[in-house]
């Protein structure tokens, strides 16, 4: 029985074209294409809103080299919210479940942080290995620390937004089920079980936005200390 | 107007067949007639002046029984 409920992170295939491959795709008919009018329609205006806001709060912290990667982190954050958001909807298929593409996300954009770091400023990379003020006699210990803490980032990022978003899919379909389940039992419990349900979808929305905005978020916090 | 340049809206039942016969059917023609249909939906019903909740909803409807379908088989 545990079984079949993984079968849901499964990508179905139809006619052989695997539904990850629309469900990666599709969100790039959600976004408006936004033309240089000086006013817009009310849609287009929403969306460019929302995401001057995201960007200002995002880039402020980094210096003018870090800006120019301003547009890979927008849209690598926009990607990993449609994608989350549209995975709440029912039946769809959501890529971001997947390890291998959250690590295909993560591991080359935090490599490209630490290469830039330790080609342009490698003594003051190497630095960030050892927090000021560290006592001496824990000086070997503390960068033998750090060092496995820098090299699990990539992993930590991955697994993070995967453990997250198939943990919340896996509770609401067992809560769901349960739900279904009760009903011709005891419609009380039924109906206090549907009560978590709409709680856990509310959390579930709050999940999708946060997660892909903390991983965005770490992203230009690696890119500060290397830039 | 030539049945061949009558748009898929204005051909008649019966011409149907002959009006699929007058189509490109290539990949770049299809790649053509997908560009224009989602073109036409858009500015039909998202690109408008005081758009609201119903022009992405219609398409996340569809987009959620596109993947009901994909998904038949292992329900």
């Amino acid at each position: 029985m545990n079984l079949s409920f993984f079968d849901q992170f499964a990508s179905p295939s139809l006619m052989g074209i695997p539904l990850i491959i629309i469900a990666t795709m599709f969100p790039t008919l959600l976004l408006i294409p936004q033309d240089n009018r000086w006013i817009n329609n009310r849609l287009s205006t929403i969306q460019s809103w929302l995401l001057h806001m995201i960007t200002k709060q995002l880039m402020i912290p980094l210096n003018k080299k870090g800006h120019k990667w301003s547009l890979i982190l927008m849209s690598l954050m926009t990607l990993l919210l449609t994608i989350n958001l549209l995975g709440l909807l029912p039946y769809t298929f959501t890529p971001t479940t997947q390890l291998s593409m959250n690590m295909a996300l993560a591991f080359p954009l935090w490599m490209a942080t630490l290469l830039t770091g330790l080609r342009n400023q490698p003594s003051i990379s190497l630095g960030h290995l050892l927090p000021e003020g560290t006592p001496t006699p824990l000086i070997p210990a503390l960068i033998l620390i750090e060092t496995t803490s820098l090299l699990i980032r990539p992993l930590a990022l991955g697994v993070r937004l995967t453990a997250n978003l198939t943990a919340g899919h896996l509770l609401i379909q067992l809560i769901s089920t349960a739900t279904v389940a009760l009903l011709p039992i005891m419609p009380t419990v039924s109906i206090l079980t549907s009560l978590i349900l709409l709680l856990l979808t509310i959390l579930e929305i709050a999940v999708a936005m946060i997660q892909a905005y903390v991983f965005v978020l770490l992203l230009s916090l690696y890119l500060q200390e290397n830039i | 107007g030539p049945l061949s340049e009558r748009r898929l809206m204005d051909v008649r039942l019966g011409e149907l067949p002959a009006w699929l016969a007058t189509c490109d059917i290539s990949a770049q023609g299809l790649l053509g007639g997908v560009r224009k249909a989602w073109s036409s939906y858009h500015d039909k019903y998202i690109n408008v002046r005081r758009g609201g909740p119903a022009g992405i909803s219609m398409l996340l409807a569809g987009y959620c029984l596109l993947s009901y379908g994909w998904n038949y088989q292992h329900i």
